[in-house]
């Protein structure tokens, strides 16, 4: 499978990202840039995480304005995969590919740790290496990860599955509601996360628990 | 020419942490009584337009696309 990473001004993780999609899949992603109104054919495009247009307005609000956010909607109608990471997944809820909102950290606090996340949906495109309700160890770096949606938006959404990752066992950085990490579209082919799965891939990060997700995107899990 | 000034809140309902933050420290100045502080933003812009209808129309065209997250935020619009 053929992968995309876009990048924006101000983001930071797009190394990472490429390094742990190269390592993963054996080749190098496509990159398109915030002015660019088509993507390569693809069938993951990766928007990776840092402080795109300096978290002016807010968080991923002007990164979602941007021509590539276009062809990126128009990719995921079609059925491309999508994956944000970080200002990634606010670049997606602000561009409205995703419901919700992700506001200031319920403790004001930039938090950069290692939390667990609990697998909430392991029947999707992006979580079938992993088992339901298995525990992965994943680091989160941010400060507006509190993930918000109104009681109507919030049922609809637990009601059908697309809540994917949950903070576990009281790690919640953020004051997410329900202790929400990741969601995914209606559809199930776009996903949000504030956790960086991309920073433990392999033996010098001291864990590969992020690896899974990858290679379930990529079409790579093990059969 | 014309000029606006646009008012974001967080709608009700919405927890605010800043304001929160910022109610503790105004109860530390010794502010006895404030019951609530919401943060907001203000942004005062300036129209090449003389067509007050047509200003009032792009002004929340303007936040509905990208000045408010009508998930999260109410507006306003006054023309000055």
């Amino acid at each position: 499978m053929k992968s995309a990473v876009v990048l924006l001004p101000g983001l930071n993780r797009d190394r990472d990202m490429i390094a742990a999609l190269t390592k993963i899949s054996g080749h190098a992603p496509a990159t398109v840039w915030e002015t660019d109104t088509a993507i390569p054919d693809v069938d993951l495009i990766v928007i990776p995480g840092g402080f795109s247009y300096g978290d002016y307005l807010r968080c991923g609000a002007i990164a979602a304005r941007m021509p590539v956010m276009r062809a990126v909607a128009e990719k995921a109608a079609a059925g491309a995969m999508v994956i944000g990471v970080c200002n990634g997944f606010q670049i997606l809820v602000e561009a409205g590919l995703l419901p919700g909102a992700l506001m200031r950290n319920s403790s004001l606090r930039f938090v950069c740790r290692e939390v667990k996340l609990s697998v909430a949906n392991a029947n999707t495109a992006f979580t079938r290496s992993y088992r339901a309700g298995q525990v992965l160890r994943c680091p989160v770096a941010h400060h507006d990860g509190n993930y918000f949606a109104d009681a109507e938006t919030l049922g609809r959404i637990e009601g059908n599955g697309q809540v994917v990752f949950r903070y576990a066992e009281g790690t919640n950085p953020n004051g997410s509601v329900n202790d929400i990490a990741g969601i995914m579209n209606e559809k199930g082919n776009v996903l949000g996360m504030m956790p960086h799965p991309e920073n433990l891939i392999e033996a010098a990060h001291g864990g590969t628990d992020g690896r899974g997700l990858f290679e379930s995107a990529l079409g790579l899990e093990a059969a | 020419m014309i000029k606006a000034r646009i008012t974001v809140t967080l709608k009700n309902g919405v927890l605010d942490p800043q304001g929160k933050a910022i109610e503790h420290a105004l109860g530390g100045l010794g502010f006895g009584g404030v019951g609530s502080v919401r943060q907001g933003k203000v942004f005062d812009l300036e129209l090449q337009s003389s067509d007050r209808a047509a200003a009032e129309a792009d002004l929340k065209a303007m936040c509905d696309k990208l000045l408010a997250n009508t998930v999260i935020e109410n507006y306003s619009v006054t023309l000055t």
